[in-house]
């Protein structure tokens, strides 16, 4: 498994399926994809560098600790429930913005933040386990 | 893009326009707030010193916010509110009735003391581990059960508590821990795979999963459809939650593994949710199937009631001794079931709330004894009362309440489940539920003879820890107070079993003006 | 069609089921996968089964025109396969755990919470 290919083409390999990853998240609002399938494949990304590298690399690539992002993709989720409370509408109620970006509209939503927020609880918790589950092979 | 469109469709059929009132927020903000406060707690888990005050105050904001939410349900009936605008049945949607609000309150209340327990209980390397975000995602999952008004979110709660719940169950790792987790864990997700199960037909024969709903077309289209088959798989898997004899060997085989609060806690939320769930179903929405299942579920209560108490008196280890008492607890609550009726129900849900208190605060004392004496082995342990007399004046008080004695909280809920099992002539159960308390009154009455009025045996070790006699104490001052005065809450109680068995209000909270 | 899916979702049960009367711990994290498996495909199957026509409604519409698909089962059944799919992970952790540290993989030999040789409570003082 851990041959010079691999471990020469992983990075490459991991930094593809990131971004990958980060449009099929964009792209779930309304055709498939979204934030779950999004973070299975940015964590699968990460386990691919983990095996090519071991475990460390991935950690201090991540810089955060795995669960720290999960905790944060939960909190994002959560708070796009909550902005529903500020414009009197019942909780998780999907709101919309249209800031204009280098004059080309920008459609921003809460169901956005909160696929956002799913995308990083999927990425930290299933990259936590995989982490887990690499440190006792090496 | 998809922005909502502006168009002529009429959309007050399909989504609430009006503007919620500020106080319906309540139904959903303690899930939201654990969940929130929960994530936050998590991302400062290197933070071990922030961690016990942050969660104590995250705690008491819960509590504060279930406290309201019971005052709200109390003064204007059952509350609802709709994720995402879309109306019910198609929204998923927060009921609360009373039922619902009593226990949130008394889950917050738990929680809270567990939290002030673990605050010096539980080392860094726990706090590291993440010990307080864990009781927050519990609190979240816990509290979703009892607020929601949708049985697959229902569903989806359970897992929520069962999988932060095995994150608190192996905190420590030492092999006894991962030996009890795993039986935990593989039978309580059989347990919740059942309940997907019967979640799959009740969606196949009704179309809905809106509780409200299916209470109405249960009650429609009875005739011809096997609802009988759906209640006994509920009846299976809920039972298997809340340990219920012969599926409860999950619990003895765990809940002494992990750290002392953690059982605490599990103790006082995890199996009443279960008894919870069973209540909810059986009571509200499948009122006849129940009925005609009453004989099996008293045939089960009675059994669960004498395992429970009868495991308890074999037992050395005190923490194993109290995992039999959970059950035999979970034995009476199960009788008020099957016996049913105002007394009945009202009797479970009192000895459920009781028993969240009481066993929680039997762990906790369980602990400190641990501690004073450095073993929880009746072979060994002893001389606590010449020690520390206060410390054993609380452990009585328990005792006696967790066997039923007056005038403790644990009396009046067994009075009414013996009363209206006698009322419908079924005495056995009554003598069942006596018969239990003396076989409690040996098990914990050996405990005080062995630990406590023994003269020393073991080298002593420090006095106990501030925050987990304060807890204690404010717990068995819940216990008095409930056993001493027990009128509010016996109305509450018995309003709350009126309207689980006659749930037009809830109905009409989620389907205002009778539209459907 | 629904007979058919009757039948499997049936044997996927009953292998689920004879997987997990093993005592060994591997065989059983294999029933709970099937388990799984076999309680979305009843989820499914609930939700009736029509021709593949997505649930969207056209343009100009206000209402679903044709027969489509029932979107609600596949919602329960996208929840479902992520919370067994976490709680697979997790066992599977755990399971790898206790084989490491409790050497075995046969539950009948798992007796550390609950050891053969607990000694009796004292009888007396």
């Amino acid at each position: 498994m851990n041959t010079v290919i691999f471990r020469t083409l992983a990075p490459f390999l991991t930094a593809l399926m990131l971004l990958f990853s980060v449009f099929v998240l964009l792209r779930g609002h309304n055709e498939p994809g979204g934030g779950f399938i999004g973070g299975l494949i940015a964590a699968s990304a990460l386990a691919i560098y983990g095996i090519a590298r071991g475990i460390r690399p991935v950690r201090e690539a991540l810089w955060f600790h795995p669960m720290t992002i999960a905790a944060f993709g939960l909190l994002l989720a959560c708070i796009a429930g909550l902005v529903s409370m500020l414009a009197a509408v019942p909780f998780m109620t999907g709101l919309w913005i249209y800031p204009s970006l280098f004059g080309v509209e920008v459609p921003l939503s809460t169901v956005m933040l909160f696929d956002f927020g799913v995308y990083l609880v999927v990425v930290g918790a299933v990259t936590s386990i995989a982490l887990a589950l690499e440190r006792e092979d090496i | 893009m998809a922005a909502p469109a502006a168009s002529a469709i009429d959309l007050s059929r399909a989504l609430v326009l009006a503007p919620p009132p500020v106080a319906d927020w309540l139904v959903i903000l303690p899930v939201a707030w654990c969940l929130l406060s929960g994530a936050v707690l998590l991302m400062l888990r290197k933070d071990v010193r922030l961690q016990p005050p942050l969660a104590i105050a995250a705690l008491s904001v819960l509590l504060l916010l279930d406290a309201l939410l019971l005052w709200r349900v109390v003064e204007g009936g059952p509350v609802t509110m709709v994720m995402g605008r879309w109306l019910p049945p198609f929204g998923i949607a927060f009921t609360v009735d009373l039922a619902g609000a009593l226990f949130a309150l008394f889950s917050a209340i738990v929680a809270l003391a567990g939290g002030l327990y673990a605050a010096e209980s539980i080392d860094a390397s726990g706090r590291r581990y993440g010990f307080y975000p864990f009781l927050l995602l519990l609190m979240a999952g816990v509290s979703g059960a009892f607020l929601t008004g949708d049985i697959f979110n229902l569903y989806v709660w359970f897992e929520v508590l069962l999988i932060s719940s095995f994150g608190l169950l192996v905190l420590g790792s030492e092999p006894k821990q991962i030996d009890g987790a795993i039986k935990y864990a593989f039978l309580n997700l059989v347990a919740t795979t059942l309940f997907l199960i019967a979640v799959g037909y009740l969606y196949g024969l009704f179309g809905t999963l809106n509780m409200a709903d299916i209470a109405v077309k249960a009650a429609e289209r009875r005739p011809g459809l096997p609802l009988m088959t759906l209640a006994v798989l509920f009846v299976l898997a809920f039972g298997m939650k809340a340990a219920a004899f012969p599926v409860n060997f999950w619990l003895p085989a765990s809940y002494h593994t992990p750290r002392i609060v953690v059982s605490a806690l599990f103790a006082g939320l995890l199996t009443k949710v279960g008894i919870y769930a069973l209540i909810r179903v059986m009571v509200m929405l499948f009122p006849v199937e129940g009925d005609a299942l009453s004989f099996l579920i008293a045939v089960a209560a009675a059994a669960t009631m004498i395992f429970g108490a009868l495991g308890a008196i074999g037992q050395s280890d005190t923490r194993r001794l109290l995992g039999y008492l959970v059950i035999s607890g979970i034995g009476v609550m199960l009788a008020g079931v099957a016996v049913g009726g105002p007394g009945g129900i009202g009797g479970a849900l009192f000895y459920a709330l009781h028993s969240m208190v009481v066993m929680t605060a039997l762990y906790m004392a369980t602990g400190i004894a641990g501690r004073l004496c450095g073993v929880f082995d009746l072979n060994r342990a002893g001389g606590l009362y010449g020690r520390a007399a206060f410390f054993s004046a609380l452990s009585l008080v328990l005792f006696l309440s967790v066997s039923g004695m007056p005038p403790f909280s644990g009396f009046w809920p067994k009075v009414m489940v013996a009363k209206a099992a006698i009322d419908i002539g079924a005495w056995w159960l009554a003598a069942t539920v006596l018969a239990t308390g003396f076989l409690t009154m040996i098990a914990v009455g050996r405990v005080w003879a062995l630990a406590y009025w023994r003269p020393e045996k073991t080298a002593s070790e420090p006095a106990p820890r501030a925050s987990a006699m304060l807890s204690l104490s404010a717990l068995v001052a819940l216990t008095v107070a409930i056993g001493l005065y027990p009128d509010p809450l016996l109305q509450q109680i018995q309003a709350a079993a009126s309207l689980l068995a006659e749930p037009s209000a809830y109905v009409n909270s989620v389907f205002p003006q009778g539209a459907r | 069609m629904e007979v058919p899916f009757a039948l499997l979702i049936g044997i996927f049960f009953a292998a689920a089921v004879y997987l997990m009367l093993s005592k060994f711990l591997v065989r059983i994290l294999l029933g709970v996968a099937i388990l799984g498996n076999a309680v979305n495909l009843l989820l499914f199957t609930t939700g009736r089964i029509v021709r593949e026509v997505p649930p969207i409604i056209p343009a100009g519409a206000d209402h679903q025109v044709a027969v489509t698909a029932n979107p609600l089962p596949q919602a329960l059944i996208l929840t479902a396969i992520v919370i067994s799919f976490s709680f697979f992970a997790f066992l599977l952790v755990l399971s790898y755990r206790a084989f490491q540290d409790l050497g075995t993989d046969n539950a009948n030999e798992m007796r550390v919470a609950e050891p053969a040789t607990d000694p009796a409570p004292p009888t007396g003082y």
